[in-house]
């Protein structure tokens, strides 16, 4: 076993679909004819097909990990259903080394009438396990699932969450060399997601994984490189993993923003730069960061503070910035800025939510919420990194 | 290290094909005993008179047509050996050899669920398919042994060879179930058309009563090739007289390379199948 083989090799890989149902059935049926009389010719869009994948390249080797990021629809899941070797491609070439394990749907082929013992049993042959193999693994696999005291109960009385615990735990029993994970660690509470994640970061030595997600944290805790992906095609493919997550979030929608509170301050604008150059929306990493807040009101508050709540992009709060006590009177058109000092936020996109907050006898009440207000984006430091703040120590 | 790659089927090798199959059978045969087996439990234990129904259809069928044969209603010609027996068997074996016809489409129908999700020998589905379909088979069988010694029926050795011809009816149902399966997941018409064409079917088999002696009937009947299997298992009963064995011989015979393309067929049509499946 050489250290850095390479397991999976993609070419020129593509699969289309049809888009309606009579149609790809019958098309189901001229690819039976045609593919028992062994189909050659090249594949061409027929009436109401479109690539779901189209051209996709990559190679992958022993110990990397592969962060598969994109929309929903973008054919992710088509992509790792051709490598898992589910449906044929309908271009292009994959060859992939050593065995091939797939966490895609955790407990798929669970019997509900039946224990959880001899659904260990059952989902164990279908992964591809010897009944030795499983009885030597059992009271591990009991164990990681968490579920003593429930493991002889019918399946159909646990909890979704128990469910994916004890399909996760059979499945993490696989020694692959090539690791499919499809949106997995998303299900479930947060302990069970970090021992899971644990797991595969064992399985993740002596492997090659491609890791689907959504969840950009995971993303970049576990990849060390990713393909963005957009309508079936590569957008992007970077050993960066910041940068391929910042072109993801750049793909996401701008969300409406909405006010949960009283409509007694409106908030005009928000502008947001640092420094004399002053550039709306963009604050320069290491500079200071300064919030410029335009409001009317129809009645005076005294003692308000302004509260700036930042948001990366994954909707995670990250940081926090309170004014000092301000005075709003019923007029319009009042500008107050505030100067936060400098900013070390990482280098992204970010969303602020507005909150003005009365304080009153010891009490804080809110006025006004503006949630994603808006949108800014901090630039200058080289680097991207998918992390709240970033700070570099100073020689 | 194993090496797989996945492209457009540009070299089709039939030979290769049923090799890789024929090898995914064997390996896979913990995964099919398993599937059996879950299958059986939950079947059961989620009833209570469980294993009783095994033998409740074809002991009804059987009744009908005992009851039709004794009130006079229609009229039976001689079957040569006791009706109840005679309508037993030929039910038996009727029933053996639509469900393993309609065994492989069912088997592989069941598990829509991880065929879209977890990639395993789908061969295993079809086994599993037979080992669940021969469990029933056996318990029926104890039905049998049951009215052999109620009718006092001469026991001889050729007893001992009804579960060959039993097998040899697994064997022409799975066949032709192989051929209908890729197209009859596609489209439901044709789970509807198999269970509509094998009622016709059944009245030009001699399930129920004997093949007449002169006219169409006689000619449609003898051509029909399910017609030797029952025969023969009539025959053994009797221990006289083997008269349809060489066409069941043939028959079987037709089967086996059919059977090898069969399961070609369905290993080429799986992934085109799984496309268009919903989960």
């Amino acid at each position: 076993m050489k250290e850095n083989d390479v397991l999976i090799k993609v070419e020129g890989l593509s699969k289309k679909f049809c888009k309606d149902l009579k149609t790809s059935l019958w098309y189901g049926v001229k690819d039976l004819a045609s593919g028992i009389r062994g189909n050659t010719s090249e594949r061409e869009l027929r009436p109401k097909e479109f690539w779901a994948v189209k051209d996709i390249n990559f190679e992958l080797r022993r110990g990397e990990c592969l962060g598969l990021i994109g929309h929903n629809g973008a054919g992710k899941s088509t992509l790792l259903k051709i490598l898992n070797g589910l449906i044929n491609p309908d271009a292009g070439k994959v060859t992939i080394k050593g065995r091939v394990g797939a966490l895609i749907e955790l407990g798929a082929g669970f019997n509900g009438i039946l224990s959880g013992r001899e659904n260990i049993y059952n989902n164990g042959a279908i992964l591809g396990f010897t009944r030795k193999e499983i009885d030597g693994k059992l009271d591990e696999i009991i164990a990681f699932s968490e579920l003593e005291e429930f493991i002889d109960m019918p399946v159909q009385n646990y909890s979704s969450g128990m469910k994916v615990r004890l399909g996760f735990a059979i499945a993490a029993q696989m020694e692959p060399d090539v690791l499919i994970i499809d949106e997995v660690l998303a299900v479930g509470d947060m302990a069970f997601a970090m021992k899971s994640f644990n797991a595969i970061s064992q399985i993740l030595k002596t492997s090659a994984v491609i890791f689907v997600s959504h969840s950009m944290p995971f993303i970049s805790r576990i990849c060390d490189n990713v393909i963005l992906m957009d309508k079936g095609s590569i957008l992007l493919k970077t050993e960066d993993v910041g940068i391929g997550i910042q072109s993801y979030f750049d793909k996401q929608k701008q969300l409406e923003s909405l006010n949960f509170g009283n409509e007694n301050i409106n908030l005009n604008f928000v502008k947001i730069y640092s420094d004399d150059e002053i550039v709306d929306g963009i604050i320069e990493y290491g500079k200071k960061a300064v919030f410029e807040v335009n409001v009317s009101s129809n009645t005076g508050y005294k003692n308000v503070k302004v509260a700036i709540l930042i948001y990366n992009m994954a909707q995670i709060n990250v940081a926090l910035y309170e004014s000092s006590y301000i005075d709003i009177e019923g007029t319009n058109n009042q500008d107050f800025k505030f100067d936060f000092g400098k900013s070390f936020l990482s280098r992204s996109n970010y969303f602020i939510t507005v909150r003005f907050d009365n304080f009153e006898d010891g009490k804080s009440l809110v006025i006004s919420n503006y949630v994603n207000y808006r949108k800014f984006q901090v630039t200058g430091e080289e680097r991207i990194v998918f992390a709240p703040l970033y700070l570099i120590e100073e020689k | 290290m194993e090496v797989k790659i996945y492209q457009k089927e540009n070299k089709l090798s039939l030979f290769k094909l049923l090799k890789e199959s024929l090898m995914d059978i064997y390996n896979s045969r913990f995964l099919a005993r398993q599937m059996a087996e879950r299958d059986i439990k939950a079947q059961y234990r989620q009833s209570y008179f469980g294993i009783l129904w095994a033998f409740i259809t074809p002991l009804t069928t059987a009744l009908v047509w005992i009851i039709l044969n004794i009130t006079g209603t229609i009229k039976l010609t001689d079957a040569g050996m006791p009706y109840p027996l005679f309508a037993f068997t030929g039910t038996l074996m009727w029933s053996i050899i639509t469900e393993s016809i309609n065994s492989p489409m069912q088997s592989t129908n069941g598990a829509r669920g991880i065929l879209t999700k977890i990639n395993f020998p789908k061969e295993a589905l079809i086994i599993s398919g037979i080992y669940k379909l021969l469990f029933n088979t056996s318990i029926k069988l104890l039905l049998l042994v049951f009215f052999l010694f109620y009718f006092k029926v001469v026991l001889t050795w050729y007893l001992l060879l009804i579960p060959l011809v039993i097998f040899g009816a697994v064997l022409f149902g799975t066949t032709i179930g192989l051929f209908i399966t890729p197209i009859g997941l596609l489209y439901g018409d044709v789970n509807k058309l198999i269970k509509f064409g094998l009622q016709f079917l059944m009245y030009v088999t001699p399930v129920v009563y004997v093949i007449p002696k002169d006219g169409i009937m006689k000619t449609i009947m003898e051509l029909n090739p399910i017609s030797p299997i029952i025969l023969t298992v009539r025959d053994l009963i009797l221990g006289v007289e083997f008269n349809s064995i060489t066409y069941l011989v043939i028959v079987l015979l037709c089967c086996l390379p059919l059977l090898f393309l069969g399961l070609i067929i369905y290993r080429i049509s799986i992934p085109i199948i799984v496309e268009r499946l919903s989960a």
